[in-house]
């Protein structure tokens, strides 16, 4: 009996150690590809007028339907709630984590995601030729891409890394502007 | 604890972007395949350590690939090998009817020939797996319907 309730929590940590892995192995490859670690941060981010392959940002578009097809909720009001969201629901729901939402800027559009442990980097270390590589670029990149779906337009970037020898990891977000649905070119 | 959404998602990124960043040509085609497969690999080496930390000691070679038919399985695809054949000289043949990384994509001839960049990383998966058990393999796949695969295990005799 207990065997078995054994199992079940140890498939759980399993699946997210295979999501953790396989990322490493990703970056691994991409570092072996691109000699220089700029060119890897960008892959694993995407910047849009370069001919670069979006990684993260294409998990994000596709994510987002996953999460709003599975969470129920509902539109968001403004940017703050927006930022409840993504760390009390979304992360939780993929990473298995709740990061806190600090430093929110004067204005209202920008803030602090601090994540205590990033689930990415379980087992990993930089070593000193890659000091400048972004690891967890992807978390950008899908950040990105997810909210450019739900017609936000974000700016995603690292400020802290424990990689890096920081205390924790922080992501900041800046509200960019609102999409509107543009009609495709030609049709009137 | 990842969702196996995020994994999907993830695995296919990682496909297409291997096949965007190489040219045409039946070269660069095993090229991708290659890398793939060895991502697989190390991540097939990887896990294999964290799961089997715990657990008894193998009796033998069938006992392993049962364990990675139904333990391993269950746990990166979420459901069982449905069927293991062997001939008890070192070729195993796992089958699969519905499996994960190809349920999303349509079932029938439309795309069975890109069906093999998707399995790649899983038979590096096995492999590594395997490999770390003390192993020496060579695992190859094919789709013969979606969603449906066999991989093919051959041991290799040192």
């Amino acid at each position: 009996m207990s065997r078995q309730a054994n199992r079940g929590t140890e498939s759980k940590k399993m699946s997210s150690e295979l999501f953790t892995l396989t990322y490493g192995a990703l970056v691994t490859q991409l570092c072996k590809d691109y000699e220089n670690d700029e060119d890897v941060n960008k892959q694993l981010d995407r910047i849009l007028f370069s001919n670069f392959l979006p990684r993260g940002y294409n998990i994000g578009v596709r994510l987002i339907e996953d999460f709003l097809a599975r969470s129920n909720v509902g539109r968001c009001h403004d940017f703050r709630e927006t930022a409840d969201v993504i760390a009390k629901v979304a992360f939780k729901m993929y990473l298995g984590i709740t990061p806190s939402i600090t430093n929110w800027s004067p204005a209202g559009d920008e803030f602090s995601l601090i994540l205590e442990n990033n689930p990415l980097v379980d087992f990993v270390e930089l070593p000193d030729n890659h000091s400048s590589l972004i690891y967890s670029n992807l978390l950008c990149g899908v950040l990105r891409g997810a909210l450019e779906m739900v017609q936000m337009a974000v700016e995603a970037k690292f400020v802290q890394d424990t990689l890096k020898g920081d205390g924790v990891t922080e992501i900041r977000m800046r509200f960019i502007r609102r999409i509107e649905d543009n009609l495709p070119a030609g049709e009137e | 604890m990842a969702d196996e959404a995020l994994f999907l998602l993830l695995h296919n990124e990682m496909v297409s972007g291997v096949y965007k960043s190489a040219e045409q040509g039946e070269v660069e085609n095993g090229r991708c395949i290659t890398k793939l497969e060895n991502m697989g690999f190390r991540v097939g080496q990887g896990l294999i350590e964290r799961f089997t930390r715990d657990t008894a000691r193998f009796k033998d070679e069938l006992d392993i690939m049962k364990f990675i038919c139904k333990d391993f399985w269950t746990t990166v695809f979420k459901k069982q090998i449905d069927n293991l054949r062997t001939n008890h000289q070192g070729i195993y043949v796992l089958q699969d009817n519905k499996f994960r990384l190809l349920t999303q994509m349509s079932a029938g001839k439309q795309y069975l020939e890109h069906a093999s960049k998707y399995l790649a990383f899983t038979c590096g998966l096995i492999r590594g797996g395997l490999s770390n058990l003390g192993i020496k393999s060579i695992v190859t796949a094919e789709v013969s319907s979606m969603p449906a695969c066999k991989f093919q295990v051959m041991i290799q005799k040192l």
